[in-house]
């Protein structure tokens, strides 16, 4: 390999593309040139070897981006690119009526992509052209708070561009206190949510034979091999520590070790049917599991779709709350135009129409009085406008601070799950 | 011989090669170099010969492994003693309707292999309508499931991968000169010793195809296990993806797929060397 080429690999840190490349069928022209032209001149194995090192994607951070005087060069360009998840807005056969007013309102077009599956595949997928210095061709982009890409983006390779809040008079005056300055991102430097919704228990009344209340209920041995558990190793552990009547935003190495056993334990005695990803909510209709924890917004689908004796539980222990957040990617081609879209959104009539299309938490809460005239049975939910007594018991999320910690939960809750 | 002509395969086979190399080569380099190397996505990556790895993972997920191999042999085995009976009777009694028939065992893998796994998830689900069924006439136990054990997920293995046991068996039987049985018969052999003496011999090479594509295809599978699988059935594949895709565990997932390639490469090389050759030319003999 040529002098010129490796600078070419080290500064532009190409093999990280490559590796991330690796874990995603996704390649790019470039990418594998680049690694067919590292293949082909390799002087030997051991050269070729190390020139696979990977260099990291860290990041100083341009202290200039997304300062005042930043967005002051910024303008509108009339576009919008738009990247969520599935079944997240609006929809009027295949129309978004909440976009479609703000083109209306501002002559910004709105293009929609429903992209995002996962948060680890996604980021895996985004990475790459990011760290080219790229735009990935989104203004917008939904993460998830208790994921440890968010904290990627946002903190360690400060890919996202910090919020000009001036720009956001609707998101200062009606955002309601669960999403203002969270503690993943406070001040909201960078993020403004999307949705929230809850993490606790679904259970089937018919299967269980009595009423739900504990998060000690998915440890009782009366439901063997019916009690659904999540593979997500940050949902599992999270739980674990509920039970113990631990705060898993501030747990320690030490609780983590505790949740651990106790689900092992779970696990050894047969109790656990299966650890599930998004087909819990399948498992929980077909009747395999009676017992499952889940997710809020789902069970409030099951129940409007031939499974409505369903039942979603706040356990007394506390529940977990999630944050999908919006936020603009480095690069992105139509800054202005994202952020006001971010302003438009926290209107509370334009998210009264998206919460009663998605049955999640809305992040505006003034959304309630709308609905409840509107359709009262959203408007009543305590699953989109939390109750008080639910605020009480919510928990956030462990917020991982660097990849160590992050493998190091992972080390202690892969093993129940994969063993 | 002119030079033209001497290079000319060369060239011709040169698409070949650039794609082993550009997909198969530089990707399995990548992946050893990855195993050896520590750090983290943010910080970087370095080679550091990092060989400690292996031992880590090996101590760590032997038992996916051990059970990776074994669900794959199993489920080989399966699949095989399905097959040959169903291949030896379309081959031999199958008439005019061979292909008719063949293409009624093809039929169901039109649809996608996802979709197939799924269904036998929903058709066997504890309420489902042959679980629910049995259940609701008292004939099984209420607490009986079938989801979640490895019995369940070697079935579901064996079930995906019938017409690549299938179709090389048929092929192998239907190739076999009738005369030669018919021979047999003249020398006194009865059904069961023509059956193991002759066709069963001159099928081999089939028997040998169908085993190797099922095996690799089984062992290294994560897709059965995820859908019909429960704890406790976890295989390697599985281990693989999560810390790929969900972990971001470079080396840990580097490490266990070239473990595995490894492993898989030895047992065919042993399994070619000691019926493959032999068996193979003995049938063309």
């Amino acid at each position: 390999m040529g002098d010129k080429e490796r600078q070419a690999t080290d500064s532009s840190g190409m093999d990280a593309a490559v590796l991330r490349g690796l874990t995603e069928p996704r390649y790019t022209r470039g990418q594998v040139l680049k690694a067919g032209a590292g293949g082909v001149g390799a002087l030997g194995l051991t050269s070729l070897l190390s020139a696979c090192g990977v260099s990291g994607t860290a990041k100083k951070v341009n202290a200039e981006l997304g300062s005042k005087a930043w967005w002051a060069k910024q303008h509108k360009k009339g576009v919008l690119d738009f990247a969520n998840w599935p079944l997240y807005i609006d929809t009027n056969h295949g129309k978004h009526p909440s976009l479609q007013q703000f083109t209306k309102q501002t002559g910004t077009k709105v293009n929609y992509f429903e992209v995002i599956q996962d948060n680890a595949p996604f980021y895996a997928q985004i990475a790459p052209t990011l760290q080219a210095g790229q735009s990935i061709g989104y203004d917008i982009v939904v993460m998830t708070d208790n994921t440890w890409q968010l904290t990627e983006l946002m903190d360690i390779n400060h890919w996202a561009i910090p919020l000009d809040h001036s720009q956001l008079p609707n998101f200062a005056k009606y955002a309601g206190s669960l999403v203002k300055s969270p503690h993943f991102d406070p001040g909201n430097k960078y993020t403004a949510a999307w949705q929230s919704g809850f993490t606790g228990i679904a259970y089937n009344p018919q299967q269980t034979g009595r009423e739900i209340t504990s998060v000690q209920d998915l440890f009782d041995p009366k439901f063997k091999g019916h009690v659904g558990m999540m593979s997500d190793n940050t949902e599992l552990g999270s739980l674990g520590m509920l039970a113990l009547g631990i705060d898993p935003a501030t747990s320690t190495v030490a609780d983590w070790h505790k949740a651990a056993k106790i689900l092992t334990t779970q696990r050894h005695k047969g109790l656990v049917r299966q650890y599930y990803d998004q087909s819990y909510i399948k498992a929980l209709e077909q009747g395999d599991t009676w017992i499952t924890q889940a997710w809020s917004g789902d069970i409030y689908q099951a129940n409007n779709s031939g499974y409505p004796h369903l039942k979603f539980v706040v356990p007394t222990e506390g529940v977990m709350i999630w944050t999908d957040n919006m936020l603009i990617p480095i690069h992105a081609q139509h800054p202005v135009d994202a952020l006001s879209w971010i302003n438009f959104y926290y209107q509370p009539k334009i998210a009264a129409e998206v919460a009663d299309w998605v049955d999640y938490v809305t992040p505006v809460p003034a959304a309630k009085p709308i609905l409840l005239h509107k359709d009262p049975a959203v408007g009543k939910s305590p699953l989109v406008f939390p109750t008080a007594t639910i605020d009480a018991k919510v928990h956030q999320y462990y917020n991982y601070k660097n990849y160590k910690e992050f493998q190091t939960w992972n080390g202690i809750f892969n093993p129940i799950i994969q063993s | 011989m002119t030079l033209r002509e001497r290079i000319a395969p060369y060239l011709l086979s040169l698409p070949t090669w650039l794609w082993l190399g550009l997909f198969f080569v530089v990707p399995m380099v990548t992946v050893l170099s990855v195993s050896l190397q520590t750090g983290n996505p943010d910080t970087g990556y370095a080679l550091t010969w990092h060989f400690s790895e292996f031992w880590s993972v090996l101590k760590q997920y032997h038992v996916e492994l051990l059970r990776s191999f074994e669900y794959g042999a199993i489920s080989t085995l399966a699949a095989f003693v399905i097959s040959y009976p169903m291949a030896y009777w379309i081959a031999f009694h199958g008439g005019r309707h061979k292909s008719t028939y063949l293409f009624i065992i093809l039929l169901p893998f039109f649809v996608s292999f996802v979709i197939r796994t799924l269904s036998w998830q929903f058709i066997l689900s504890d309420d489902g309508i042959v679980l629910g069924t049995l259940k609701n006439i008292g004939i099984v136990p209420r607490s009986t499931h079938v989801l979640s054990t490895p019995f369940a997920v070697i079935a579901g293995l064996t079930y995906n991968v019938l017409p690549f046991m299938i179709l090389p068996l048929y092929v192998a039987i239907e190739k076999i000169d009738r005369s030669v049985i018919r021979a047999a018969h003249d020398l006194y052999a009865g059904s069961a010793t023509a059956f193991m003496r002759v066709i069963l011999p001159l099928s081999s090479a089939g028997i040998f195809a169908g085993f190797l594509l099922v095996f690799v295809t089984n062992v290294g599978d994560y897709v059965n296990a995820a859908i019909l699988g429960g704890p406790g059935t976890t295989m390697i594949g599985n281990v693989i993806q999560t810390s790929y895709l969900e972990n971001l565990d470079y080396p840990t997932a580097s490490a266990l797929s070239s473990i595995l390639m490894a492993i898989m490469l030895f047992i065919i090389w042993l399994y070619a060397r000691t019926f493959g050759t032999s068996a193979v030319e003995e049938a063309l003999a």
